[in-house]
């Protein structure tokens, strides 16, 4: 086959903050890297990230590194790699003063040291007093930084493909990855980019979900495209629901309202956090305060005609502080939800937030697999940063302004040891045939014009089906259910057909290689979710209510093959401190 | 006429790609629409409309939610129109 091939040294999949900040590195040690994105970059979802990033700065509150990695390990409810996360919490200090020094504005205080807000999960001293911990440029830090990395990119000569949809990995005859298939959306034509290294950067995956606060383009791309590759995802029952979604709609309520003095009401009136969590109360971690919400809506003490919500009560704080201290709020409850938060309480109830799994990759962004007898192999020139991947700093709960630190220290890792691979390894391998025809099935099968089940309505039973019975409550009964309703649908899966076989921007062809990726990867969910027999951080069983760690302090590995489990040992052992051994978690 | 209609059919799928952006909110907004309001928007709002959708996201989050006025009259008039029709009805309205 003949395509159109294009050659780098490096190839980056997603231009959302984790791949921009590997390109970065790369373009500016004069490496020729391309950066691909379905959407223009700085449409990336990051552009979403308002809340801010972690560094322990101390310029609020007194602060230290080995705090903010005592809460992120105790957060992670012990699941995350520790030498990981003690790496992560030292560099995210001169991180967020790059970052500062390359532009991005941070919020100051009066004496123009960066102002640090308050969130869920941190603690000064080892679980103390509450920390101020997270570094904002005001409600707007995603976008700040990922315009800076954007234009940065741009000065230092990173090529991008813009809307371009990345298909499948590509491997050579020796079974190496060496690029990957793309499809230029505006013309409908494939596109080959060979190159040394490939990196995944693609982001998220909430549209598994019916509810999510994520963007219609977080359909798990790149998670999909390393199952199709024979990678396993790592952890993938641990899907974090922000627990202040707009009942309904999926659109995030900010974790601000509650650090700025707003609470939760059941339909009683009851400030219930305080039941569930009494000291931290509304600002426990994010899966204390889910659980709590649907436990509340499933004992019957939901708000609304059906019950199926709580409120968020905020009209105590006033009109100024609501329009000065959460600007947006009011505006977005207005629109979404029709009530205006000033006068009457919030609709909420948990939406699809976060995926703490991913793409499993060391310290270094090298994406490692197991080799059989407990060990682990890199896969030479694979690399994965970001949401999609799963360098474990989250285990099983990622707390609050950890997502964008980790996008950008393992970002900016990844193009570093990138670099070192291109060269030791400066030769271009070429695509194998047989790998290219798999990578162009992928396309071609859309083109069959028979009558079929639409895209439109699979992937609506797909995700409810998701939300259902992978949620935020899972018990053996409904997740089994859910599992072989999975499989119906899976079965069904061929049969699909798209009405519009036109080539120009055909986004319907887009959806359907989506709906693809969506599967495969809410597989991985249910799956992992189904076979994890305890409760941690964000996976709860009702049926299995404790923490197991004599049986399951060990990460997941879910293959697509036979939809096949593995497990491999949580890294305990930190750098250059003591581990903080397992304790339970009391917020 | 056939050019004509298929010329019209793939600028709507390329209006309907610019709708996909990083934030929910927009998706929801811009998507929408796209489906409920686009068609009657005259030729001149219709131009408005492109130009709306090559904004930064942050800023067309700030317009619908009323952060900060849109750069000119005619934007503001569509984030306008756009609100009034997308917006959720209050509850139990
Ligand atoms: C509403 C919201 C608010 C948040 N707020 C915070 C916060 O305050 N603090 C915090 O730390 N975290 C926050 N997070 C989480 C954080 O924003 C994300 O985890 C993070 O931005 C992900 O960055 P990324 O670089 O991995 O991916 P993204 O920014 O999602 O970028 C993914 C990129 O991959 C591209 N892509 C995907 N699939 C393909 C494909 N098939 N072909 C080509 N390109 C593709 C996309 O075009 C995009 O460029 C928030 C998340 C949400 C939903």
């Amino acid at each position: 086959m003949s395509l159109p091939t294009r050659h780098f040294d490096a190839l980056i999949i997603g231009a959302g903050g984790a791949g921009l900040n590997a390109a970065l590195q790369l373009a500016s040690a004069d490496l020729r890297v391309a950066v691909v994105s379905k959407v223009f970059p700085t449409r990336s979802h990051t552009v979403a990230a308002q809340g801010g990033v972690n560094a322990a700065l101390a310029n609020v509150l007194p602060d230290s590194w080995h705090w903010h990695m005592f809460d992120t390990v105790k957060g992670s409810d012990y699941l995350g790699d520790q030498d990981a996360i003690e790496f992560m919490c030292r560099e995210a200090i001169p991180t967020v003063y790059e970052l500062e020094h390359a532009g991005v504005p941070f919020s100051r205080l009066d004496d123009g040291k960066i102002y640090q807000r308050a969130f869920g999960g941190q603690s000064q001293n080892f679980g103390g007093d509450q920390a101020a911990r997270t570094c904002a440029a005001a409600d707007r830090t995603g976008h700040a930084i990922l315009h800076t990395l954007y234009q940065q990119n741009i000065r230092a000569r990173t090529h991008f493909f813009d809307e371009f949809f990345a298909l499948d990995l590509v491997r050579d005859a020796e079974g190496v990855v060496c690029g990957a298939l793309v499809l230029e959306i505006e013309t409908g034509e494939p596109l080959l980019i060979e190159s040394k290294a490939t990196l995944l950067a693609t982001g998220g995956c909430g549209q598994v979900f019916r509810t999510t606060s994520n963007a219609h383009i977080n359909t798990g791309d790149g998670m999909a495209m390393a199952l199709r590759a024979g990678v396993p995802l790592m952890d993938m029952e641990f899907f974090q629901f922000h627990p202040t979604g707009i009942a309904g709609k999926g659109m995030l309520i900010t974790e601000g309202t509650r650090g700025e003095g707003g609470y939760l009401i059941n339909k009683d009136g009851e400030r219930f956090m305080e039941r569930y969590a009494p000291r931290a109360k509304d600002l426990a971690s994010r899966d204390v305060v889910s659980r709590a919400i649907v436990t509340e809506v499933k004992e019957g003490r939901g708000c609304g005609e059906h019950g199926d919500h709580v409120m968020l009560k905020l009209d105590h704080l006033g009109e100024s502080v609501i329009s000065k201290r959460l600007p947006g709020i009011r505006e977005s409850s207005k629109i979404f939800a029709g009530v205006d938060p000033v006068v009457e309480p919030i609709p909420v109830f948990p939406t699809a937030h976060y995926a703490m799994g991913g793409i499993p990759t060391d310290r270094f962004g090298r994406v490692a697999m197991p080799a059989g007898q407990g060990s682990e192999e890199v896969v030479a020139g694979l690399y994965a940063a970001g949401e999609c991947a799963c360098a474990s700093v989250h285990g099983a709960n990622r707390l609050g302004g950890n997502s964008l630190l980790d996008i950008l220290v393992f970002g900016r890792l990844a193009g570093k040891d990138i670099i070192d691979f291109v060269r030791e390894n400066p030769y271009q391998r070429t695509a194998d045939s047989a790998s290219l025809d798999q990578a162009m099935g992928r396309l071609t099968r859309w083109d069959k014009q028979d009558d079929g089940v639409p895209v439109a309505q699979m992937r609506a039973d797909f995700r409810k089906c998701m939300e259902d019975h992978a949620g935020v409550f899972r018990t053996e009964e409904v997740m089994q259910e859910g599992f072989e309703r999975l499989c119906e649908l899976r079965e069904r899966l061929p049969e699909v057909r798209l009405s519009d076989h036109s080539k120009v921007f055909n986004t319907a062809r887009i959806e359907a290689l989506e709906l693809e990726n969506m599967m495969d990867v809410g597989f991985a969910i249910a799956t992992s979710a189904l076979h994890r027999q305890e409760s941690r951080g964000a996976h709860s069983r009702p049926d299995y209510p404790d923490r197991d760690d004599q049986a399951w302090l060990k990460h997941s590995l879910y293959s697509k093959d036979g939809d096949r489990m593995d497990y491999k040992p949580v890294r305990t052992k930190p750098l250059t401190v003591e581990s903080f051994p397992p304790k339970e978690r009391v917020y | 006429m056939e050019q004509s209609s298929q010329d019209a059919a793939s600028e709507l799928r390329r209006l309907r790609w610019q709708c996909r952006r990083g934030m929910l909110e927009l998706d929801h907004l811009l998507d929408r629409f796209l489906d409920l309001g686009y068609a009657d928007l005259d030729e001149g709002r219709r131009e408005t409309f492109l130009r709306l959708l090559g904004e930064q996201d942050q800023r067309l989050s700030d317009w619908f939610m009323s952060r900060a006025p849109a750069s000119d009259e005619a934007l503001q008039d569509l984030v306008d129109h756009i609100l009034d029709v997308v917006r959720a009805p209050a509850p139990g309205g």
